[in-house]
């Protein structure tokens, strides 16, 4: 079959960014099991390792479920409604993505820290520095602008007739939210979800500045590792920290696809 | 059974105005108007998705103006029928039954009732989007009568789809009227599926409802002149009505016209199209006009041809093909235009 060759274009450039993507990603698997492959295989069995990877998913699903719980309704109120500072909103809910995460951290210490806006007065029953309060805290900083974004794309591509359709058959406004408007957007908002996610679980910056090294996360031991015993001891945990991400991620998009399908 | 008082809609830059409605119990009520006209508002505002800022709406005696949707009895038919695309067909039509918590036993006949009321229980476990549009439309009807509405509203609901779908469901429609007795106001922008469905319509222009009547009325004795050229008047001209002899004699400049009426003073004269009879030479009829012209165009519609004749003012008629073919009729051919007196609406 002949390709025209505009296509040809295409894919020419295509295959140029997707190699860029690809090939550290290829290289530090290839430099790990053709070289290391017995320094890979003690490190997952590293009990320090497996606690840094486990407490990175868990604080990182942990800020998905609070984003999910209190930023999906907000979603549905920036598509729905039109109301007086929607703009603002909307402005603070994008800001993260934009700063630089070492100013995330700045932000989140004057906040959460032992001397912050919330991190002081609330510090003796509830402390952020040092424990898995701040981890979450500020994963969820950075992670949420995907779920929120994603999620009001969903709900905007969600025709309001069929809402309103719904409210003439007898569902009250929560029933046409929950039967017709979130099962309908749940493909986006679980898409933001598995990028928030993976954006929570990357985070280094925000969380060392907030939470400092303990509790330590899969990014915080990688750094840690890396500067103290060199590439190697570093690359062990950064494989199987993509290793778990690239799982988690192929399987969810795979997932995501069927949920697509179905809509 | 349903009556609307006094309701007024701002909505943007564009308002709904002092709207005042009796539709009478198992009445087929069509509004007509162009679009943007106010249509699908007034629709919402009688379904409850928006608030009148002033008047009210009542069912049954019951004020329901401050009642939410889900409270009013009223089903809603949107004109892409607005189906919910995560279920099927079964599913859509049983929504409203699941959320009422019906029994199981009563729910499932009722869904057996009215799917094979509409023909549709082969279709229902398929997906809306595999669906045509005319299955889709039947669908839709189905979700809002299984709940047994006291008024069943219709949002411009054949307007999608092609002609002789259209044509099949509107008897489909009418037939669904008349088994099951439900109130119904239809809203269109097609004055010939008003007229064939309506029991009374009202007409609805920017805002106002400007015209309520029976189907001949509104299509005969158009009260406005914008009434007058939504359903098809193509001849209308202003003059002067000067009464004698119990007829009125209308000059619209450079043609006298013999009209039906008490009017006097300046008038629009309102002829339909159809209502002229054309020849080549004078006609002996009833007819009491009967005016001298030219040929100055020629429309080819199929089964019929609508020509433009110079009498003094431009006329437009339309005659049936085989007439047109039989009186070998051409651009500038002399003709003779007869209408009766009856036949001229004057406003």
């Amino acid at each position: 079959m002949k390709i025209e060759r505009i296509t040809a274009l295409f894919i020419a450039l295509g295959i140029f960014i997707v190699a860029i993507l690809a090939l550290p990603i290829a290289n530090i698997f290839f430099k790990q099991f053709a070289f290391d492959l017995t320094g890979f295989l003690s490190a997952i069995t590293d009990q320090g390792v497996l606690k840094a990877v486990g407490l990175s998913c868990f604080s990182a699903f942990l800020a998905v479920l609070v984003t999910f719980v209190f930023g999906v309704p907000l979603a549905y109120l920036l598509a729905r409604k039109n109301f007086r500072g929607k703009a603002l909103i909307e402005g603070i809910i994008d800001l993260p993505m934009a700063i630089p995460h070492v100013v995330a951290g700045i932000m989140l210490l004057t906040v959460f820290g032992l001397s912050g806006l919330i991190g002081g007065p609330v510090s003796p029953f509830l402390r952020f520095e040092g424990a898995l309060p701040g981890i979450v805290v500020a994963m969820l900083f950075v992670s949420a602008p995907f779920l929120i974004n994603s999620a009001k794309e969903g709900f905007q591509s969600v025709d309001p007739r069929l809402e309103k359709v719904a409210r003439s058959l007898g569902a009250t406004e929560w029933e046409a939210f929950r039967k017709v408007a979130f099962p309908l957007a749940f493909p986006q908002i679980f898409s933001g979800a598995i990028m928030s996610w993976a954006r929570a679980i990357s985070e280094f910056a925000a969380v060392i500045m907030l939470v400092g090294f303990f509790p330590m996360v899969a990014p915080g031991m990688i750094w840690s590792r890396f500067y103290s015993l060199g590439l190697y001891e570093g690359m062990r945990v950064a494989v199987i920290l993509l290793l778990i991400t690239l799982s988690v991620f192929v399987g969810l998009k795979y997932l995501q696809g069927r949920l697509y399908a179905e809509h | 059974m349903l009556s609307i008082r006094d309701l007024s809609k701002k909505w943007a830059d564009f308002s709904l105005t002092n709207i005042n409605l009796d539709v009478k119990e198992r009445e087929y009520f069509t509004v007509l108007g162009p679009t943007g006209a106010g249509k699908t508002l007034m629709l919402e505002l009688i379904a409850g998705f928006h608030r009148p800022d002033l008047g009210e709406i009542w069912i049954n005696d019951k004020n329901i103006t401050d009642l939410p949707p889900e409270q009013r009895k009223v089903g809603f038919v949107y004109q892409d029928y607005s189906l919910f695309p995560h279920l099927n067909v079964e599913e859509n039509v049983e929504f409203g039954l699941r959320l009422k918590k019906i029994p199981k036993s009563e729910t499932n006949k009722k869904i057996r009732h009215t799917m094979n009321l509409l023909g549709l229980t082969h279709l229902s476990k398929r997906l809306p989007k595999t669906l045509s549009g005319g299955e889709q439309q039947k669908v839709a009807l189905a979700r809002a009568i299984v709940l047994d509405p006291d008024v069943l509203l219709l949002d411009e609901p054949l307007s999608a789809l092609d002609a002789q779908t259209q044509e099949r469901l509107r008897k489909e429609l009418k037939d669904l009227h008349e088994r099951s007795g439900v109130t119904t106001i239809h809203v269109t922008h097609d004055h010939v599926e008003a007229i064939l469905l309506g029991d009374r319509i009202g007409v609805l222009s920017d805002g106002k409802l400007i015209q309520v009547g029976a189907p001949d009325e509104i299509f005969r004795k158009p009260k406005w002149e914008f009434v007058a050229k939504f359903v098809g008047v193509e001849n209308i001209f202003s003059g002067k009505s000067e009464l004698k002899e119990g007829l009125a004699r209308i000059d619209i400049g450079n043609a006298l016209i013999e009209a039906v009426t008490q009017k006097e003073g300046k008038v629009k004269v309102c002829i339909r199209p159809e209502d002229i009879l054309l020849s080549k030479r004078p006609i002996k009829s009833s007819g009491r006009n009967m005016l001298q012209g030219k040929i100055t165009e020629i429309s080819d519609r199929g089964t019929t041809v609508r020509l433009k004749v110079d009498v003094g003012r431009e006329l437009v008629v339309i005659i049936t093909k085989r007439s047109f073919l039989d009186m070998k009729l051409g651009i500038g051919s002399g003709v003779y235009a007869a209408f009766k007196a009856s036949s001229v609406h004057v406003i």
